[in-house]
């Protein structure tokens, strides 16, 4: 509920009681499923990238198309492709044994790296990290 | 008779009778004739000029029947008159003799011959046609004419002939039009290729979506003769809006979770070989020592912000055994700062789960047994304060204040206690201002309730520095002090001690009552000792001597005899008091000298030591087998305390 003052300028500007503000803030706070900041995430990755080994991130929208990634174009390009075609597989083998259920994880462990995939809201995070060191 | 006859080429028109009767008159007439000689004109001659005398006259001769009617009409119904008939018959028959002759093959004739009983070999006896004879064989025969063919086949007995019809083929052959070829292309729609693949799940996704929409209408159908209120469906749909526009924005919002775990798993790559230790190593060499065991390094945690601070309280989760917390801040009166309050999981050791930066040093912290999210803090400044984990942000859902009764010294020690009767969750804290405080939450606020003020005679207050509750008798506590005394109280005696022990020479730094044995109780301080009583009786029962100011001391969680303490040399000594009743089975220096660790923490499940000192790192290790013996099923560990604590005389 906030109230719009129409100011003689011709501006308007919504107004809020100190009550309206803390009860929106609270009702902020008590909802737990307000998602958390981007920053949050987006500073996880960061993380995640300096660590050691890590060569790369890449993160796919629902349609296999990458919206964020730490390796260059073709780099990104291939593996968003690649791994969604992997994904939706394995995906595709998890249901089929159980409708239920459903592909969270994905970890590919070769001679050199690991690719280790998140799934989540139809989202895909690609994570790509050398093994020895 | 007379024959008339005209004739041209004269001027006149001359008319020439020749009378037969008068032949012998004109018997010359020929010669007359001939001569052409006179003209007898009759009397009534029409009188013609010239020009009429050469018109000519054509005259046609047809061979219409004069006798037949010219002018037969028939009515047509289609045009709903009479019309004439173009086509009148003009046969005009003269003479109609009916004959007797009949023809050799027809129908008659045979019946006539086959009665008069002729013989068969005469003639052919032509079965008659069929409809479906061969074209060929009809022109065949046709070729021939039948007076021949009749003649041709005769001595042939019973042979069918194939064909024998009287018809004759006609065919014409029309001009053919030219085919021409007319055709039209359009544009072909646009296409696109459609697969789909029927799979179980797909097949269950169908059903779960029908279901849902069959709810939908249900709940459609129940709301529609319920009113809502309208402020609710304006917050509602403000929430709805709200979620709308921020899932569509924040694209990165929904990978929060599969981010950390991914975080996690990297973690796991790269100390890999530290959780493989942590769940699976176990020190071989320990057979061949008899008694001694080692301390395995594993994961070593710190934070950026947490650089330079002192870890000054240590605490495990008692729900989810691999977090833990950590304050940090300051025991150095001249270097205060500011704190800060972390919490690491084992699983990932490169950063912490949650950070809470403080203005103040922390000084103490305790996880609420049960509710595992609520965290007490205690700061350097007197302030207690409550952290919910659960909640978004950085601070504290509950903090006391000047008003609400802080302390005037540094907290030492906070600790949970069971909830109040109205099932409110409530904390103790004690500080060196001698005061003992209970805190309670109710609704929004801290309520604090001095428990004891401790003094001596003479004294007005006492520098408490730690504290412990007894484990059963929830009542009984102990206090220790800066003098190096402690006292055992209760907490309904606000004004008088149980009991006092002299404990040590210098400030007590950890009291802390045993898991197992009600009555012992263990204490370590400044003046680098560690002593073990028994709260009956006024003088220790063990004293060990670790030649250094020993920061911290706890008790094993698996055993009643065993318990761990930490020295400002940066030596860890476990100790296990059913093995050896006088030395450490284990000493080991784990950081280096410089470095003094401040606290130490079992784990409750895992054989998990943490280790914090003055840098801000926390180390954690593991146990070797010779460190972690348990009592065997049938002794308890309460009897093994028992037995190894000296006869009371």
């Amino acid at each position: 509920m906030t109230a719009t003052l129409h100011f003689r300028s011709g501006k308007k500007r919504q107004f809020r009681f100190s009550w309206q503000q803390r009860d929106a803030l609270n009702r902020r706070r008590n909802n737990p499923t307000i998602p958390k900041m981007a920053s949050e995430v987006e500073e996880t990755l960061k993380r995640i990238e300096g660590q050691r080994g890590v060569v790369g991130t890449v993160v796919c929208n629902a349609d296999g198309i990458p919206i964020r990634s730490s390796l260059d174009g073709v780099a990104t390009a291939q593996y968003a492709r690649l791994l969604r075609k992997l994904t939706v597989m394995a995906k595709s083998a998890v249901r089929d044994i159980d409708p239920q259920n459903d592909l969270t994880f994905l970890r590919l462990r070769s001679q050199k790296c690991e690719i280790m995939v998140g799934l989540e809201n139809e989202f895909l995070v690609i994570v790509i990290q050398n093994l020895h060191q | 008779m007379q024959d008339a006859f005209f004739c041209r080429g004269s001027n006149e028109t001359v008319l020439f009778v020749q009378d037969k009767e008068d032949g012998m008159e004109h018997g010359d007439e020929w010669d007359e004739w001939s001569h052409g000689k006179t003209l007898t004109k009759p009397p009534d001659q029409l009188e013609l000029t010239e020009a009429e005398l050469n018109e000519t006259f054509t005259r046609i001769l047809t061979a219409t029947n004069p006798h037949a009617p010219q002018n037969i009409v028939r009515y047509s119904f289609k045009k709903r008159s009479y019309k004439p008939i173009s086509a009148v018959d003009q046969m005009a028959v003269h003479f109609v003799l009916e004959g007797n002759l009949l023809y050799k093959d027809s129908d008659e004739a045979r019946r006539q011959m086959a009665k008069q009983g002729l013989p068969a070999g005469m003639y052919h006896i032509m079965l008659s046609t069929f409809p479906e004879k061969d074209a060929a064989e009809m022109e065949e025969v046709e070729e021939e004419d039948r007076p021949d063919s009749a003649a041709s086949k005769t001595g042939k007995k019973e042979q069918k002939l194939t064909n024998q019809i009287n018809f004759c083929e006609r065919a014409s052959q029309t001009l053919n039009n030219p085919p021409r070829e007319r055709n039209c292309q359009t544009e072909p729609p646009p296409r696109c290729n459609f697969s789909a693949i029927a799979n179980q799940w797909e097949i269950y996704d169908a059903y779960v979506e029908e279901l849902q929409k069959q709810e939908k209408n249900k709940e459609k159908q129940k709301a529609i003769p319920s009113k809502k209120d309208d402020e609710d469906d304006d917050r509602g749909k403000k929430k709805m809006i709200l979620m709308e526009t921020q899932t569509q924005s924040d694209d990165l919002c929904k990978m929060a979770k599969a981010t950390k775990i991914l975080e996690r798993m990297v973690n796991q790559n790269i100390y890999g070989d530290l959780a493989i230790d942590f769940k699976y190593y176990e020190d071989c060499s320990d057979e061949f020592r008899e008694q001694e065991g080692t301390l395995l390094p594993l994961w070593k945690f710190q934070c950026d912000k947490a650089k330079k601070l002192t870890v000054t309280a240590l605490c495990w989760n008692k729900k989810y055994q691999d977090l833990f917390a950590a304050g940090m801040g300051s025991y150095d009166f001249s270097k205060q700062g500011r704190g800060v309050l972390v919490f690491y999981t084992l699983k990932n050791s490169s950063f912490p789960e949650y950070i809470y930066p403080t203005n103040c040093g922390i000084m103490c912290l305790d996880i609420h047994e049960q509710v595992s999210y609520l965290v007490a803090v205690g700061f350097y400044d007197g302030c207690v304060a409550v952290y919910n984990l659960k909640e978004d942000g950085q601070q504290p859902v509950y903090q006391s204040t000047a008003k609400t009764g802080k302390h005037t010294d540094p907290v030492w020690q906070v600790r949970w206690q069971n909830d109040d009767m109205d099932g409110n969750h409530n904390f103790y804290s004690v500080s060196s201002d001698g005061r003992v405080v209970s805190w309670t939450l109710v609704k929004n606020e801290l309520v604090s309730t001095d428990i004891i003020k401790l003094t001596m005679e003479g004294v007005p207050h006492l520098s408490t520095a730690s504290f412990d509750f007894h484990k059963q008798i929830n009542h009984l506590f102990l206090v220790g002090t800066q003098e190096g005394k402690i006292h055992k109280c209760f907490k309904t005696y606000s004004s008088q001690y149980l009991e006092t022990y002299d404990a040590h020479t210098l400030a007590v730094d950890a009291v802390k009552w045993n898991h197992f044995h009600p009555k012992v109780f263990i204490s370590c301080s400044s003046d680098w000792t560690v002593k073990i009583w028994d709260h009956t009786i006024n003088t220790p029962m063990f004293t060990f001597e670790l030649y250094a100011a020993v920061g911290d001391v706890a008790w094993a969680p698996y055993s009643s005899t065993v318990f761990a303490a930490v020295t400002v040399n940066g030596k860890v000594h476990i100790f296990d008091l059913n093995v050896n009743k006088y030395e450490a089975i284990c000493q080991q220096q784990v950081v280096a000298k410089k470095t003094k660790l401040t606290h130490i923490e079992f784990n409750l499940v895992h054989p998990l030591i943490i280790v914090g000192d003055d840098q801000g790192y926390i180390t954690s290790f593991k146990l070797s087998p010779n460190l972690r013996k348990q009592p065997k099923v049938r002794q308890s560990s309460l009897s093994r305390l028992t037995d190894v604590m000296p006869m009371q005389i």
